[in-house]
């Protein structure tokens, strides 16, 4: 009896994440939803600019790499020309969220089939530990020194209440990898906005709440407490949309 | 099938596109090319296509990128600062070795500049318009037939050499209507099962469409690959025509609008004696280099007519080493030279030669 594998839709290349990275959960957990449902020969997935950048050495699926923050328009471009392929991007906080807003909103209201999947770990981790448009009020980071200061540095944005103000899509979510309750809830969430491609229901999004235990300056465990203490209460997990319901 | 119609440049250009087998247009308003999306829009829910409005231009190259990701044909269509925006996407085209058709109908500049025909971004074009090392097939139609076989062309050259072309048009190009002989409906055949992200199928390794390599020496290794291709394109797919240059003593370079209105002072120039001749790039890169030079050998000096402040005219002197003096005639902004005003700029020209 197997009790445990490697998905198949990973490659056997080594992450190169740092420890106490939640990123390596979250592509196990697509990559399960992806042999779950049988879709790896025809999935294309899309890798953004940031930590997970090279995200297409991991999938085993056919990839491309992205502009930063492009990866949903990229996203367009696949799925109109092989409607029948399943397509997904994996995108960071700053990839989505800031430079490339204005895809990422217009892609949801276009009600794009595609699937996202919304790393956010409230910071720039890929270069160094810089604000991101999801860092906390009051959170340290290299480009906000004194805590970012919500007077002139504004408010962090919540991707899936922004979304949710939108007709199309069909599936938002927020989920949190801090611990095995969650893991499996985001599992499913994943699973889900995937099968919602399969069966043409529309633009699905996952927000997963994750840790970058390097640039907090955190212990792995401490990393994971600060999503439960802090992001959580700030990022409330749950469903913002689901057509189905 | 070679029945003449009437049409607007920027409509001749759209149709060509949709003949020779580009069902996936993603454009962003701006004049002077919109004609090409409303084209675009009309037609292709008709076909079976995809016509796209994109949020942006930046998300129209970005949605190119996806489609020829694939291994299918995909255009995206602007004008000047439009196409600044298209650059980023246009580099990371040039960076996964990515066929895909631009156009650029080119308006007055810098910043938002005008809306009348220019062609200032002649060096945003032919110095490979984005980040890094790379070029792109630029290509200037100079009447609404050319408009219609360029584009034909560029899709074959992106294609068959795996990099984005760039049709350089002006205003006056997409907005006049001459008559046309449409290009037959035979859509150019790709092989791209060795490269393409079409999904495995489960039937082989991963396919990977990426411009980062972090490793220098394997970087450096794919720009010199690159530019061993580029070397080809320059040998092979040159274009210029030559006019009246068998005993041209003065060699006009013009291409585009410009070339056709220095035809019309060529022929003025002639009436009044004066042997000028013309030698017009239709290709912009490759630049014909060659020609030009064979040319250096036998005129006394040349002409170049631009509606910018000069730019080709520094290919022309690098072409010819400085070998002959190089004289301007230029008007920008949106101005458009007069026959007249070249025809001046000749009868200087032919002064400065009989001083020499």
């Amino acid at each position: 009896m197997i009790v445990f594998e490697k998905p198949k839709a990973l490659t056997d290349v080594p992450l190169h994440y740092c420890p106490g990275c939640t990123h390596g959960i979250i592509h196990r957990l697509v990559a399960q939803a992806i042999d779950n449902l049988g879709i790896e020969g025809r999935t294309i997935g899309i890798a953004p600019v940031g930590c997970a950048v090279m995200a297409y050495d991991y999938f085993a699926c056919d990839m491309i790499e992205a502009a930063h923050g492009r990866a949903p328009a990229v996203a367009t471009g696949v799925k109109r020309a092989m409607p029948e392929s399943i397509v997904f991007s994996y995108q960071g906080d700053g990839d989505l969220a800031s430079i490339g807003l204005c895809e990422t909103v217009s892609t949801a209201a276009r009600g794009e089939n595609i699937t996202v999947i919304f790393v956010n770990n409230a910071i720039y981790g890929m270069t160094g530990g810089q604000m991101a448009p999801t860092s906390l009020p009051g959170q340290v980071t290299q480009t906000s020194p004194y805590g970012r200061d919500v007077a002139t540095q504004g408010y962090p944005i919540k991707i899936c209440e922004l979304l949710a103000t939108l007709e199309a899509p069909a599936y938002l979510e927020r989920v949190a990898v801090n611990n095995v309750k969650n893991v499996n809830r985001a599992k499913k969430a994943i699973e889900k906005a995937f099968r919602n491609q399969v069966e043409g229901k529309g633009f699905s999004l996952v927000e997963v709440v994750s840790a970058c235990p390097t640039n907090w300056g955190m212990e792995p465990q401490q990393a994971l407490d600060w999503v439960q203490d802090k992001m959580i209460p700030y990022y409330p997990l749950g469903v913002y949309r689901d057509k189905e319901v | 099938m070679s029945e003449k119609v009437l049409m607007k440049g920027n409509e001749a250009m759209a149709e060509a596109a949709i003949r020779c087998g580009c069902r996936h247009y993603f454009g962003y308003p701006i004049t002077p090319q919109t004609e090409v999306a409303a084209y675009m829009a009309k037609r292709m829910p008709k076909i079976g296509g995809v016509f796209l409005q994109a949020e942006s231009e930046i998300a129209a190259i970005n949605m190119v990128y996806g489609v020829a990701s694939t291994g299918k044909s995909a255009m995206t269509s602007s004008s000047s600062p439009g196409i600044a925006l298209k650059c980023e996407g246009i580099s990371y085209l040039a960076g996964a070795d990515l066929p895909a058709v631009i156009v650029n109908v080119p308006r007055g500049g810098p910043g938002l500049g005008g809306i009348q025909p220019s062609q200032s971004d002649y060096f945003l074009a032919t110095r490979g318009p984005g980040h890094g090392d790379f070029h792109v097939v630029v290509l200037s139609p100079a009447s609404v037939q050319e408009m219609a076989d360029l584009t034909v062309k560029a899709f074959e050259l992106a294609h068959r050499y795996r990099m984005p072309a760039m049709i350089l048009a002006d205003g006056t190009m997409g907005q006049m209507m001459e008559p046309v002989v449409l290009p037959e409906g035979k859509p150019i055949e790709v092989d791209a099962s060795d490269w393409a992200a079409v999904g495995t199928e489960g039937k082989r390794k991963h396919h990977v469409i990426s411009s980062l390599y972090l490793q220098p020496e394997v970087l450096e290794k794919y720009n010199f690959e690159r530019y061993e291709r580029y070397e080809k394109v320059k040998e092979n797919e040159t274009a210029w025509e030559e006019y009246q240059m068998e005993d041209a003593e003065i060699c006009v370079v013009a291409h585009g609008i410009t070339a056709r209105i220095a035809r019309n002072a060529i022929v003025m120039a002639r009436a009044e004696g004066i042997k000028v001749g013309m030698i017009r790039p239709i290709t912009l890169w490759p630049f014909p280099e060659k020609a030009l030079a064979a040319a250096a050998d036998k005129v006394n000096s040349f002409v170049c007519v631009e509606m910018n402040m000069g730019q080709m005219k520094e290919d022309v002197e690098l072409a010819i080493r400085c070998r002959k003096p190089v004289s301007l005639c230029r008007r920008v902004g949106g101005m458009i030279p007069t026959s007249e005003e070249v025809l001046e700029q000749l009868r200087a020209a032919a002064k400065g030669g009989e001083q020499k």
